[in-house]
């Protein structure tokens, strides 16, 4: 069985996931410092009625017109997300939530509509739902390392603004940062992030990419830099391992895989984690304990000494 | 006369159906110390946020040094209130304060050693030199507040605002901060800071604004901050309790 490892497609879907586990995990440093973690996930609903509707429009399982067109359509969830939010009293988490549900919805109804005609059941467009990275073909593993290649590039190089965004959004703009144009290029980094994984890992799971790396690098870190290092590093080896493992079996979906290895880093990081791990804390915890504890001991002896 | 180093007309806020600012005239010369003092919702904070276009404003000019905000941001630094950020953060203090001198640096380049040095400079002078590698989560309320000053500082600009830099701060961090402050005016910068504590007013600011939604008194601090003024300020039914012998004068309700 080990045998359907080693054929060259599988490396080069190996490698694929990889790349999108680095850039989720990046990408994810920044959705998780903006508060927004939901965010990534509703994106991800929101972009499978874009899917469908590209194939409707265009007859064709072209991993590009796809994407596009769930690109689209994430962007268009981001746009009402944040239309609903400014024009009323409806708060952020309860828009996502409209969202995430609403374009979900569509799209499986409309997947429903394009599995009952013909020759829409062969498009193997379910396996956007679950992800199914066995499906990929050489030209589409191309596509997303060169897009999650760029995803990762936009964040190292303006590293410094970044932070500078995520930390105190109103001090940057007073020094220049333009805060719309730093929008606009999050929310892209974001929605390219999402489009890219949803055929590898799936619409329903591929936030998990997104949300749990980031969460499990901030165990083990105090500096931004090393935590977008250590996310990055955790969601390549969860893409990776994630999807040596699905295709060991026939037609095992990779997403729920992805994620499994992803929450296995997170709960070795939250007991070992070395800057906010449970048993680090534990340990200093009783260190200082015990530090107090002799010099009580101390001083009760100076003072018997005194007295005497 | 010399231009102003801020010049106010007309300018008017509001959040949602909640007018805050409105007719708010006021020009601030040069070199001087501001405070601005009012009560809670008066609207202090929004009118710092409004001048620095953090806030959209719904009429109104501003002018700094006889600029619009755009050409003249270079000149202005900012010192936000403690709490607007996240100090779980994973950075450290000087960190924090070499993102003062970002705009300097220019976009997309890796500060260097100089500009480290800068930084760390700015943090000495805030007393805070043997924090700069301490993370910010484990900084007391005070040493925050130290932090954001530094990082205004390293900025070498002309005109501060400051937002509440004294809320909640222990003697220590107050005296620093005030010692900056007197140090910054005798640089010939001028700052406007918002201020909650009546009792020290006079003893800080050379000048104050009176603002309640609009500017009630604005001018020196002896001739504005007498107590017929700051209970027009706080509402009618206030009555201003003074008593100097014992060191302390409070606003309280008058017993009609």
């Amino acid at each position: 069985m080990w045998s359907a490892l080693l054929t060259s497609n599988t490396q080069w879907v190996l490698i694929s996931t990889m790349v999108l586990g680095i850039a989720a995990g990046t990408i994810g440093c920044l959705a998780y410092w903006k508060k927004q973690s939901l965010m990534s996930d509703s994106l991800a609903h929101a972009s499978l009625p874009g899917v469908i509707i590209a194939y409707l429009l265009f007859a064709e399982k072209d991993l590009y017109i796809l994407i596009a067109g769930a690109a689209v359509s994430a962007l268009l969830g981001a746009a009402f997300i944040q239309g609903i939010r400014q024009t009323t009293k409806i708060t952020e988490d309860t828009a996502m939530g409209m969202i995430l549900s609403v374009f979900y919805g569509l799209g499986i109804m409309l997947l429903t509509i394009v599995n009952r005609s013909a020759g829409g059941n062969q498009a193997g467009l379910d396996s956007f739902i679950y992800g199914q990275a066995a499906a990929m073909v050489r030209s589409d593993v191309w596509t997303m390392i060169i897009l999650a290649l760029a995803a990762i590039f936009f964040v190292v190089i303006a590293f410094k603004e970044w932070k500078l965004y995520l930390f105190d959004p109103a001090f940057a703009k007073g020094i220049g940062l333009s805060l719309k144009g730093m929008n606009i290029l999050y929310t892209l980094a974001l929605v390219t992030t999402i489009v890219i994984g949803i055929q590898a890992v799936g619409v329903i799971l591929i936030s998990a990419l997104l949300i749990i790396p980031p969460l499990s690098a901030r165990y083990w870190t105090h500096s931004f830099g090393a935590m977008l290092f250590l996310s990055a590093l955790f969601g390549g080896m969860a893409g990776a391992t994630g999807t040596a493992v699905s295709t060991l079996g026939s037609g095992w979906p990779t997403g729920p895989f992805i994620v499994i290895f992803a929450s296995g880093f997170f709960a070795v990081s939250l007991v070992f984690g070395k800057q906010k791990g449970i048993l680090v804390n534990y340990l200093q915890f009783k260190k200082r304990q015990k530090l107090a504890q002799f010099q009580q001991n101390n001083n009760k002896f100076k003072a018997q000494g005194v007295s005497k | 006369m010399a231009q102003p180093a801020l010049k106010v007309m007309d300018l008017a806020a509001s959040y949602r159906k909640n007018k805050v600012l409105y007719n708010v005239n006021f020009e601030v010369a040069a070199g001087t110390l501001t405070g601005v003092v009012g009560p809670n919702g008066a609207g202090k904070s929004t009118l710092i946020k409004t001048l620095l276009d953090l806030h959209p404003a719904l009429t109104g000019h501003i002018e700094f040094y006889g600029l619009p905000f755009k050409k003249a941001k270079k000149k202005i630094g900012y010192v936000p209130q403690r709490g607007s950020v996240d100090w779980d953060f994973p950075t450290n203090a000087l960190d924090v304060v070499t993102m003062g001198l970002y705009g300097n640096i220019g976009w997309l380049k890796r500060p260097s050693r100089k500009d480290k040095q800068k930084a760390y400079q700015s943090l000495e002078k805030m007393g805070m030199e043997g924090f700069a590698d301490r993370q910010i989560s484990e900084l007391s309320g005070g040493q925050r507040q130290r932090v954001f000053l530094a990082r205004a500082l390293v900025q070498d600009a002309d005109l501060y605002f400051m937002d509440e830099p004294l809320a909640g701060v222990d003697a220590a961090t107050e005296k620093a901060i005030m010692r900056i402050l007197q140090e910054l005016k005798a640089l010939g910068k001028t700052v406007l800071v918002v201020h909650h504590d009546l009792q020290t007013v006079e003893d800080y600011f050379d000048h104050v604004l009176l603002l309640n939604k609009t500017v009630i008194h604005h001018g020196k601090t002896e001739n504005v901050f007498t107590s017929d003024k700051i209970s027009e300020t706080y509402g009618g039914n206030m009555k201003w309790i003074t008593s100097r012998e014992e060191g302390y004068h409070v606003v309280g309700p008058s017993n009609k």
